[in-house]
C-alpha cells in the first residue's frame, strides 16, 4: 500500500480522535472534580446524537450549527442530574454510585429505544461526501469540521477553567474538597455546574459524531468504554491529556482497522489501556495522584 | 465441621435456611416449566453473584469484568466437550485452573503496580473486552459464529455429561448455590476472611498490622474467578451455545453484579436475595406488560431501570441488611 493511504487513515484517525477526546474530556472533568465515574456517559452522548438527528430530519438544521444548543440542553440535563440524584451519592461507596449510573444508563437507552426504535439513524449533510485534497491526501470534510469544532470547544472550556473566577472555584473543589467548603464555596452547586459542563462536552461531541457515525439507541456502552480508555490513557483530570488520549486512540483504531480487521480495532485500544495502567497509571500527561 | 458451619448462625436463621432449602428442593414438583426456567435463572445469578461477592463484598476489590471468568469457564468446558468428548465435570477441573490463572494475571498486574479503586475496576472491564474481541476472532472456537454443543434427545438424564431435562439442571445449579453459600460461610469466618475484611475496611491499616495484602488480594481474585468458572460451564451446557458477544459482554458483567449490590454487598444471603428480586422483577414486569398488551421494546427495561434507581436511592446497603434486622435474622453480619 502506498504511504498516502496510511497518511489518509492516520489523519482521519486524528480528526475522529479529537471528537473522541472531547467526549472523554467530559468524563475527565466530571471525575476530576465530582469524583464520580459517569457510567452513563455514552448514553448521554446518544441523547445528543438523537437531538441532532431529529433537528436535522425536521428542520434541516446542520449538526454543526446545533452544536452549541445541543451542548446547552445537555448542560441543563447534567446540572439537573447532579443537583437532584447524584449529589446525595458523592459520599457513597463506588459500587453504589456505579449502580445509580447504570440504572440511569438503562433508563436513557431504553427510553430512546421506545421513541426511535432500534434502527440506525444517520444525518446526510450536503457536504457528507466532500473532501479536501492536499497533495496526495484526501480528507473527509465532515471530519475536518468535526475535529476543528472539537478543538474550539476544548479551548473554550480550558479558558473557562483557567481564567474565570467560577472556573477557579471549580478547580478549588477538585483540589481540596474540605478547603473549598471552608472558604465558603457552594460545593454542591459547583458540582452540578461541573457535571453540566461535562455533559455539555459529551453533548457537543455527540452532535459532531453523527456526521461520521450512525445513531442507535444501544450504542452508549461502547462509547462509555471508549471514554474510559481515552481518559485513563491520557491521564484523568488532565484536559490536554484527554485530547491527546483521544487522538492516540483514534489513530490506533484507524490504523488497526487498516492493518488488521476493522472489527478487531478496539482490541488495540484496550491493549493500550492495559499497558498504560500497568506502566504509567497516571496516564500519559497525568500527574500522579495520591 | 457441623460446628463450624453453624457458628455465627442464630437458631432462627438456621431454621429459616432449612425451610428455604426444603422449599427449593420440592419446588420442581409444584411449579410449571416456565417457572422452573426462571428458578434456574435466579439460582444461576445467585451463584455467580456469590462468586463475585467473594472478591468485592469480602475483600473490597471491585471487578466489573466478571464475564471474563464466566466466558473462559464456558469456553474451556465446551471446547473440551465438542472437540475431545470430555465431560463437563472434568472440563470444570480444567476450567478452574484456567480462570484462576486469568484472575491471577489480572490481580498480579493490578496489585503489583498499585492499580486500585476505579482504575482497577476499569482494568477488569478492559480485560473482559479484550477477551470478547479476541474470542470473536478465534477460529478454533468458531469466532463470532458461536460455539454450539450438540443437542440430542436424551432418553434419560445424564448427570455425568450434563445432558438432560431442566429439572436436572435445576438441581445441579441448586447444589452449586448451596455449595457456594457454604463456601462463603466458611471463608468469611476463616483467617483469610478476616484478613479480607481488614483489607476491605482499610488497606493501609491492614498492611501496618502485618497482613500481606498483596497475597490475600490475590487469593480473593483467584478464588472468586475459580468459583465463577462453574457458572460458565453451567451456562454452556444449559444453553448449548456460546457467543463471545454474549458471554464476555459488559452487560453480562453488570448482570452478575447487580444482584449482590441490590441484595446487600458483603453479606452471605444478599446475592441470593438480590438474584430473586432482580430476576423476579424482570420477569414480573414482562408478564405485566404482556397482560396489558403493551408490546413496546424497551418499556420493560425502563421500568427495570427505575426500580433499580429507587432501590439504590432508598436502601444504600441493599435489601437484605434492613430485612434481616426486621426478621430478626441478623446472624448474617455485614
Amino acid at each position: 500500500m502506498p504511504l498516502a493511504v496510511y497518511l489518509n487513515v492516520a489523519v482521519g484517525g486524528v480528526l475522529t480522535g479529537l471528537v473522541y477526546g472531547l467526549m472523554a474530556l467530559g468524563l475527565s472533568v466530571i471525575f476530576g472534580v465530582v469524583r464520580v465515574v459517569n457510567f452513563a456517559h455514552g448514553e448521554m452522548m446518544t441523547i445528543a446524537m438523537y437531538i441532532a438527528v431529529v433537528m436535522f430530519a425536521w428542520f434541516h438544521l446542520d449538526p454543526l450549527i446545533m452544536l452549541v444548543p445541543i451542548a446547552a440542553v445537555l448542560f441543563v440535563f447534567g446540572y439537573a442530574l447532579q443537583a437532584s440524584l447524584i449529589n446525595p451519592f458523592i459520599t457513597r461507596p463506588e459500587h453504589s454510585q456505579f449502580l445509580l449510573l447504570v440504572a440511569l444508563a438503562i433508563i436513557i437507552a431504553n427510553t430512546l429505544l421506545i421513541i426511535f426504535g432500534p434502527d440506525a439513524r444517520a444525518v446526510q449533510t450536503s457536504y457528507a461526501f466532500d473532501s479536501f485534497q492536499i497533495g496526495q491526501m484526501i480528507i473527509d470534510a465532515s471530519k475536518v469540521y468535526a475535529g476543528a469544532a472539537a478543538i474550539a470547544f476544548t479551548v473554550a472550556l480550558f479558558a473557562f477553567f483557567r481564567f474565570t473566577l467560577l472556573g477557579k472555584a471549580i478547580r478549588a473543589c477538585a483540589d481540596n474538597h474540605t478547603g473549598a467548603l471552608v472558604v465558603g464555596l457552594d460545593v454542591k452547586r459547583l458540582y452540578a455546574l461541573t457535571f453540566g459542563l461535562g455533559a455539555a462536552c459529551v453533548g457537543a461531541a455527540g452532535a459532531m459524531l453523527v456526521l461520521v457515525v450512525d445513531a442507535t439507541p444501544m450504542v452508549g456502552p461502547s462509547y462509555t468504554l471508549l471514554a474510559f480508555v481515552i481518559v485513563i490513557t491520557g491521564g484523568l483530570g488532565s484536559m490536554p491529556g484527554a485530547l491527546a488520549g483521544g487522538v492516540l486512540i483514534g489513530v490506533t483504531e484507524a490504523m488497526a482497522g487498516l492493518l488488521f480487521t476493522p472489527s478487531a480495532k478496539s482490541m488495540f485500544a484496550f491493549a493500550i489501556l492495559v499497558l498504560v495502567l500497568l506502566f504509567r497509571p497516571q496516564g500519559i500527561l497525568g500527574k500522579r495522584a495520591a | 465441621m457441623m460446628a463450624r458451619l453453624s457458628a455465627g448462625l442464630s437458631r432462627r436463621s438456621t431454621v429459616a435456611l432449612a425451610v428455604l432449602l426444603a422449599a427449593f428442593l420440592i419446588a420442581p414438583l409444584v411449579v410449571n416449566d416456565y417457572l422452573l426456567t426462571i428458578l434456574i435463572l435466579i439460582l444461576y445469578f445467585a451463584y455467580a453473584g456469590q462468586a463475585w461477592n467473594i472478591m468485592m463484598g469480602f475483600a473490597g476489590q471491585l471487578s466489573l469484568g466478571h464475564a471474563i471468568y464466566v466466558g473462559l469457564g464456558g469456553y474451556v468446558a465446551a471446547t473440551l466437550f465438542t472437540r475431545f468428548g470430555i465431560g463437563p465435570w472434568l472440563g470444570l477441573l480444567a476450567a478452574i485452573p484456567v480462570t484462576a490463572a486469568c484472575g491471577a494475571v489480572i490481580g498480579y498486574l493490578a496489585f503489583r503496580f498499585g492499580v486500585a479503586g476505579v482504575y482497577f475496576a476499569i482494568l477488569t472491564i478492559a480485560f473482559a473486552e479484550f477477551a470478547r474481541i479476541g474470542f470473536d476472532h478465534l477460529d478454533y472456537v468458531n469466532a463470532s459464529s458461536g460455539l454450539f454443543l450438540p443437542v440430542k434427545q436424551y432418553a434419560h438424564n445424564d448427570l455425568w455429561l450434563l445432558r438432560g431435562d431442566p429439572t436436572m439442571f435445576y438441581y445441579v445449579i441448586l447444589a452449586a448455590t448451596v455449595f457456594a453459600f457454604l463456601l462463603c460461610h466458611l471463608l468469611i469466618r476463616s483467617r483469610v476472611g478476616y484478613f479480607w475484611l481488614a483489607i476491605r475496611e482499610d488497606e493501609q491499616a491492614a498492611r501496618a498490622a502485618g497482613i500481606d495484602t498483596f497475597r490475600y488480594k490475590m487469593y480473593a481474585v483467584m478464588i472468586s474467578a475459580a468459583v465463577t468458572s462453574f457458572a460458565g460451564v453451567f451456562y454452556a451446557f444449559f444453553y448449548n451455545n456460546l457467543f463471545p458477544e454474549q458471554v464476555f459482554g459488559i452487560s453480562r458483567s453488570i448482570e452478575i453484579i447487580l444482584g449482590p449490590i441490590i441484595g446487600g454487598i458483603g453479606t452471605l444471603f444478599g446475592p441470593i436475595l438480590g438474584a430473586f428480586v432482580l430476576t423476579g422483577l424482570a420477569e414480573g414486569l414482562n408478564s405485566i406488560m404482556n397482560a396489558f398488551g403493551v408490546d413496546l421494546p424497551g418499556a420493560t427495561q425502563v421500568f427495570y431501570g427505575i426500580c433499580l434507581l429507587v432501590v439504590v436511592v432508598a436502601l444504600p446497603d441493599g435489601v437484605w441488611p434492613p430485612l434481616a434486622r426486621r426478621l430478626g435474622l441478623s446472624g448474617d453480619r455485614k
